[in-house]
């Protein structure tokens, strides 16, 4: 996600060089290119039903409406909790594996929505060894006797996307306390408050806005996913959205459930924007000392990281160990099979392409905004990014939109004036699916290099092109080597995204081409449970990496808080 | 267009929203000449620099490098402009060895030409022992003139130089500026310097250019501006004097402390004020029209900074005395220089 924060230099400092325009003009198309699939959503929308829309309104939306709204709220309550109370353990407290857990909290972010619904489908199957050992140790003889309440409900999907989805707002809780409250803490206990009432005094209310980005990403999360709400059978929009496409084959239909989805989204981008705007404020308004973790006894210690680690072992390790033994039984029983290799080239040809295209895209639009900061670039640079908060099923409708539009163009354009036919020229090539993961990626890739952009101080450009450097000489001999950590982790950033994308990828994906992601969602949706292990173990393996990456970031943010 | 003229300004005017960070400036540099540009932070001096080079572009007037037009009517990029800019923070690439960062501007020369170049400046600023060093290792010191050995390395018609020894310790920052000014007079270049620091700029360059709010207050030698400020600002940007309340009378000014010679408009009968500085106010125990009341002696070294309350003033005039008073005096006697009173 985007944590786009431009350093504030000196308010006037403003860029001249007219060499900068083709920049400008390579990031207004950039922007063009992420902008067009919502507006071809839109049209598509205005189009109106194949006839379907009074039953659209009375029969699908309302029951898609009402679970969504549910599922929203579920999942908003769950990763609160589980986000701050994870994130004032590891930082109020100090006891031993608080260093450990810091980082291991993270760690459910490497498991995608619909792999954990798919591993909790069969860790918690009635006949299976978790249930059965419950009726072994309670002494039932068969599930009609006794069974677990069914995952395959709202509260299970719930439950399970709740314990993936808390690190989103794990991390920006657990920096805004460290950045934040030292002091404001110290002040309060000096006030008379005791140390667990600061909690509800002094810190939550200072880590709201923090808590509130954190709930709007999850969230976002929660509406891209398809997966794992189709697998548990709830029916939310995103679903609906899915299967009025592929099994109603009505797209004007989907695209209106698309265009309402959007609209929730926006709701959800706007109160990120106005929590990150609050949370900025919060933390510039002092330059303050972080909150210095309390000793416990052994014993509070020991229990303080149980807790802490219940989060860890449902969300992390339990699926983790399940897929491990479940790959290694699949590959003791039949080794690895060509179709699973077949479907590691085209996850990996799919992904590295995507990440060329958005690294490359988001260096034009960060670059630009460098090169002639001002209202346009800036415009551009937010237009780049709208994507990331799109489900992957509404762009998926609006890229198709647009690229069918293009394909029927193209085709009409070549027969009339060479007399060949060139089919469907973007649609059957895969580069549909590259671009729905441009745009869904883009303000990841733009926001992780303009971070990294901005911490070169202006006058070393200035000084480059007095030396005689022009801007794209500039920016290769000065810009390019020293952001290259920040745009290798963009670019890892947005890789693994790509690997881990399912709903644009199904929508999307060429005849016969199969990722890791979508033969996981065939296995799961038909109830086998073949491959889909080693391929879902490939995709969590690849995911924790940028995991890692992202905990190296946190522990730079304690040392430096902790110099200040 | 005279062939002496390195820079030349026509009435240029930038502005950031609604406020003019500058406005009508307009100014000929010859060459070999050295600026320095002075005023309090915010006045524009720092956008004129940025103007100059091409790192900003102007909304209205002409830019002329060497009697060519650069901005105004056309625009050339600041790349094509043959401009030395030594920078505050020194902006050295980081990323770079010393030896590249002064090769950096060469790319247009030859290899041969590059290295020859490379080689004259680095050994007219003497860092031949830091070639290999990265900038993060380097003291401010050698920052500094490394930074000023990339900016001459390209042999630019021009120095910008923007707060060059700001960032330089108290101790070190007379004897690097005195280095680096004699340098640049050897090279014959033309150099426009900025700084804050009023001292600084009286003691370098050839003439002074003080700015304020975006506009040029006065151009002149260093003595010029000192001994013949135009207004009240320039007076007081270089030395607080005290501001005596009189009246004009004819060609002369009534104060209660004496009449004295009106050098600002007339303004028959009118109130207004003589600037006097505190080091025209001579003081003795027995010598001098003016009886005063020590009030407060700060003791600096060199010299003293007297408070005196003088009958008939509001407010205690200060002076600077360079004879030590005895101790104890109370009452002393005070004259004033009339030569050395401005009003305007």
């Amino acid at each position: 996600m985007p944590a786009s924060k431009s350093v504030a230099g000196p308010s006037v400092v403003s860029h001249a060089g007219r060499a900068g325009k083709n920049w400008l003009v390579l990031s207004a198309i950039a922007a063009l290119i992420v902008v067009l699939p919502v507006a071809g959503l839109a049209l598509e929308a205005l189009k109106g039903s194949t006839g379907l829309w009074a039953h659209l309104f009375s029969s699908i939306l309302p029951i898609a409406l009402r679970d969504t709204v549910i599922l929203l709220v579920g999942v908003g309550l769950l990763t609160a909790v589980l986000g701050t109370t994870t994130a004032w353990l590891v930082t109020a407290y100090d006891f031993p594996g608080r260093r450990l857990l810091e980082w291991a909290l993270l760690l459910p972010l490497a498991v995608p929505t619909y792999i954990i619904a798919y591993a909790y489908l069969d860790i918690l199957h009635p006949i299976g060894s978790v249930q059965g050992s419950i009726r072994w140790v309670l002494g039932y003889e068969s599930p009609r006797q006794f069974r677990l309440p069914d995952i395959r409900s709202m509260t299970g999907c719930i439950l399970l996307l709740g314990f993936v989805l808390y690190p989103y707002v794990y991390i920006p809780t657990r920096a805004m306390f460290l950045t934040q409250s030292g002091n404001l803490v110290d002040a309060a206990r000096t006030l008379g408050i005791s140390r667990r009432a600061v909690f509800w005094r002094v810190a939550l209310p200072l880590a709201r806005p923090a808590v509130a980005v954190g709930i709007a990403l999850a969230l976002m999360e929660t509406l891209n996913d398809v997966g794992a709400a189709e697998f548990l059978g709830v029916r939310t929009m995103t679903v609906s959205i899915y299967t009025t496409w592929i099994t109603r084959t009505d797209l004007p239909g989907a695209s209106q459930i698309a265009l309402a989805l959007l609209l929730i989204v926006v709701a959800l981008v706007a109160v990120e924007r106005w929590a990150r705007r609050k949370q900025r404020y919060a933390t510039d308004a002092r330059r303050s000392r972080g909150l210095k973790p309390q000793k416990v006894s052994p014993v509070n210690g020991m229990l303080l990281l149980f807790m802490g680690s219940v989060p860890i072992l449902l969300g992390f390790v339990a699926p983790a160990l399940y897929l491990t033994t479940e790959a290694w039984k699949r590959y003791q029983f039949a080794g690895l099979s060509p179709r699973l290799l077949n479907e590691a080239i085209s996850t990996i040809t799919i992904a590295t392409l995507a990440t060329v295209v958005t690294i490359s895209l988001g260096l034009v639009v960060a670059y630009a905004t460098r090169l002639r900061p001002g209202k346009t670039s800036a415009t551009l640079l937010r237009l780049s990014t709208v994507g990331y908060a799109a489900p992957g099923t509404v762009v998926a409708i609006g890229v198709l939109i647009v690229l069918a539009g293009f394909d029927r163009f193209i085709d009409r354009t070549a027969l009339d004036w060479f007399g060949v036919s060139t089919g469907l020229l973007f649609m059957g090539s895969g580069a549909a699916v590259v671009y729905a993961l441009t745009v869904r990626f883009l303000a990841i890739s733009a926001g992780g290099i303009e971070a990294g952009l901005s911490r070169i101080p202006m006058s070393l450009d200035h000084a480059s092109r007095t030396l005689g450097q022009s801007p794209s000489g500039t920016f290769r001999h000065v810009h390019l080597p020293l952001s290259k950590a920040a745009i290798s982790a963009a670019a890892l950033l947005v890789f693994v995204d790509c690997i881990k994308e399912l709903p644009a990828t199904l929508l999307l994906r060429p005849l016969n081409v199969e990722t890791f992601a979508t033969h996981l969602y065939g296995e799961a949706a038909r109830g086998t449970y073949e491959e889909a292990s080693i391929a879902a173990l490939a995709i969590v393996a690849i995911s924790v990496l940028p995991v890692i990456l992202l905990s190296r970031v946190g522990t730079a943010g304690r040392s430096v808080a902790a110099d200040t | 267009m005279k062939q002496d003229i390195a820079l030349q300004l026509i009435n240029v005017g930038r502005s950031f929203g609604a406020t003019a960070a500058v406005r009508g400036i307009s100014i000929d540099i010859a060459k070999g000449e050295v600026i320095s540009l002075v005023g309090h932070s915010g006045c524009g001096k720092s956008t004129l620099l940025r103007i100059i080079s091409g790192v900003e572009t102007i909304d209205s007037g002409r830019v002329l490098l060497d009697g060519h037009e650069v901005d105004g009517g056309c625009f050339v990029e600041p790349e094509m402009r043959g401009v030395g800019f030594v920078f505050q923070d020194y902006a050295l690439f980081p990323h770079l060895s010393v030896r590249d960062n002064i090769l950096f501007g060469l790319k247009r020369h030859s290899r041969a030409e590059a290295l020859a170049n490379a080689e004259d400046v680095i050994r007219r600023v003497g860092i031949e022992h830091l070639l290999e060093r990265f900038p993060h290792t380097l003291s401010g010191g050698e920052q500094q003139r490394v930074a000023l050995a990339r900016a001459l390395a390209p042999r630019p018609g021009i120095v910008l130089m923007d707060e060059p020894f700001s960032n330089l310790d108290q101790g070190l920052r007379g004897q690097v500026r005195t280095e680096t000014l004699s340098l640049l007079k050897s090279l014959n270049t033309t150099v426009i310097m900025v700084t804050h620091d009023p001292q600084e700029a009286l003691s370098t360059g050839d003439r002074v250019v003080l700015m304020r709010s975006g506009e040029i207050v006065q151009v002149g030698s260093g003595y010029d501006l000192y001994d013949r400020p135009a207004n009240a600002y320039a007076a007081d940007f270089f030395c607080v004097s005290n501001k005596i309340p009189g009246i004009c009378r004819g060609d002369r000014i009534e104060t209660p402390i004496g009449n004295f010679l009106r050098s600002g408009e007339a303004n028959e009968g009118g109130a207004t004020t003589v600037h006097i500085r505190p080091q025209a106010i001579a003081i003795s125990l027995d010598r001098g029209e003016i009886t005063a009341r020590v009030k407060e002696r700060v003791f600096h070294g060199e010299t003293e900074h007297i408070l005196l309350a003088v009958d008939g003033l509001e407010t205690p005039l200060k002076a600077v005395a360079l004879d030590r008073l005895p101790k104890g005096a109370e009452v002393v006697k005070v004259s004033i220089d009339s030569e050395r009173v401005l009003s305007f």
